[in-house]
């Protein structure tokens, strides 16, 4: 058999597991759901790309001399701030949650926690008295201005990453594509030869 | 001599390294269950969104021409 050959024949030894348990695993923390189901390989494959970016993105949208951290990963959903960024970097599990713990606490007029990490911008129309315990906290037109290639190559990074959890969530719950495939181009081919016998 | 913000912008372009690195292994990945299938995997398709950056680079430098 050619190196090409056995290069695509469809492994079935995989265990999955439970393949929901997989999955949510695979969403908390990329690369989990694997170290589950033993594919250690994979596991760390997932996590070293996956949250490289991820945590990239994140320093890139970082102004330390400020205090800003992680400031691209944010939840918010007022007028004129739809985040809609947050619904694809929410795929990279644990590490895109504390958005929203920042968010509720923010909606609630309470201090953010952690200098603002993953906090959502204060909105222009904001108090800035004291009755306001978040009026230190960077509008997004401040993001914009001191941050501004980096805020959005940041955003891109995280959100590629929270997309390519997803490709790592679905491959925990069913296996590699090419397997699958393989199969049932088997049972196919297999489902044709017993037809043609059948008919000699 | 290039416009300095076009160096900037060409700079930038690095920063789709990691991206392509990344894109690639992780589709791969979820293509094959063994190392080097999903590296050689990986390997073609980071050479083929390159190849494709590069023409998609092209036809807009032709096409931006003289402008």
């Amino acid at each position: 058999m050619s190196d090409q050959a056995k290069e695509n024949q469809p492994d079935k030894s995989i265990d999955l597991r439970d393949p929901v348990v997989a999955a949510v695993l695979a969403w908390l923390v990329p690369g989990l759901g694997h170290l589950y189901q033993r594919r250690m390989a994979k596991a760390v494959l997932y996590f070293l790309c996956i949250m490289s970016l991820f945590v990239y993105g994140l320093a890139l949208g970082s102004l330390p001399e400020k205090g800003w951290y992680g400031r691209v990963v944010y939840f918010s959903w007022r007028p004129g701030d739809k985040r809609l960024f947050y619904i694809c970097q929410v795929g990279a599990g644990l590490a895109a949650l504390p958005a929203l713990v920042q968010a509720n606490r923010m909606a609630n007029n309470r201090r953010v926690w952690l200098s603002g990490f993953q906090a959502p911008p204060r909105h222009p129309t904001d108090p800035v008295g004291p009755e306001n315990p978040n009026r230190d906290q960077p509008t997004a037109h401040d993001l914009y201005k001191e941050i501004p290639r980096y805020f959005e190559l940041g955003t891109v990074f995280t959100a590629v990453a929270g997309l390519l959890n997803i490709l790592a969530i679905y491959d925990a719950w069913g296996g590699p594509v090419t397997t699958a495939k393989k199969e049932d181009e088997e049972d196919e081919e297999d489902t044709q030869e017993e037809n043609g016998e059948q008919r000699a | 001599m290039i416009p300095f913000p076009l160096m900037v912008q060409a700079n930038d372009m690095w920063y789709a390294l990691p991206l392509i690195i990344a894109v690639s292994l992780v589709y791969a990945a979820t293509r094959h269950e063994e190392m080097i299938p999903i590296l050689a995997h990986a390997g073609r398709l980071a050479l083929w969104i390159i190849g494709f950056m590069a023409a998609i680079f092209a036809v807009l430098f032709f096409v931006s021409w003289g402008l």
